[in-house]
């Protein structure tokens, strides 16, 4: 049964599950692409070269610097369910998430930081 | 979801949790040292270690997809029955087949 409110739709811990939920969704998306481009090798080194080559690109560098926030939100996430189902209740479940979502901004910005620097 | 289901889709989340960890790694050693294809490759090509990684990471990962996706399909787009897991095993095998297709693209010698 659907809720009648959306009150829910403000709470850190709704957020976290649809932060979990859309990041999943994205990878899965990404990852055909992700497989393709390493699938390049086949055809030699030179065209895996020039695929490198393009990522270069800053704007690339940005889109790389997403796909990183991505995963780590995902996984600090999942992390996150797997210690809800498996581990004591803890009380301070808002606190995990903000820690998981602030860990995955970490991450990304240390990404872009060793890329532009 | 089924129990089935339910226990492959968090095996699979425990098992990458690893891995995405060292894959993160990895990116970070990669991007920063601006490795090109050679490089890459003279490090994969041939290894049994890399092939068992990447491997794992495909399977591990395209299960996860896939059941992560028959999910949302059933509780967004209100999917049932044969079609939802029509869309579970075309999504699965797919990923599977691009994702074993790369990693014998960077491993094999």
């Amino acid at each position: 049964m659907r809720p009648r409110t959306a009150a829910h739709r403000r709470n850190a811990l709704w957020i976290a599950f649809l932060v979990h939920r859309i990041s999943g969704l994205a990878l899965a998306c990404f990852l055909p692409l992700h497989f393709l481009a390493l699938g390049l090798a086949i055809d030699g080194e030179a065209r895996l070269d020039g695929f490198l080559k393009w990522t270069a690109n800053p704007l690339v560098k940005l889109a790389e610097t997403g796909l990183v926030f991505l995963l780590a939100v995902h996984m600090l996430g999942g992390i996150r369910v797997l210690v809800i189902e498996n581990l004591p209740w803890r009380e301070d479940q808002k606190r995990l998430a903000f820690i998981a979502g602030s860990a995955a901004i970490v991450a990304a910005a240390l990404f872009f930081l060793s890329v532009v620097i | 979801m089924n129990v089935r289901l339910y226990i492959l889709q968090r095996a699979t989340a425990a098992i990458m949790a690893p891995l995405v960890l060292a894959h993160l790694a990895i990116i970070y050693y990669a991007t920063s040292k601006g490795l090109s294809a050679a490089d890459i490759l003279g490090r994969t090509r041939g290894s049994i270690g890399w092939a068992a990684y990447y491997g794992l990471f495909v399977v591990a990962a395209s299960t996860h997809g896939a059941i992560g996706v028959r999910v949302v399909a059933a509780e967004w787009a209100g999917l049932r029955g044969q079609r939802l897991d029509l869309l579970m095993w075309g999504v699965g095998l797919g990923l599977v087949a691009l994702g074993l297709r790369a990693v014998a693209a960077v491993v094999l010698p």
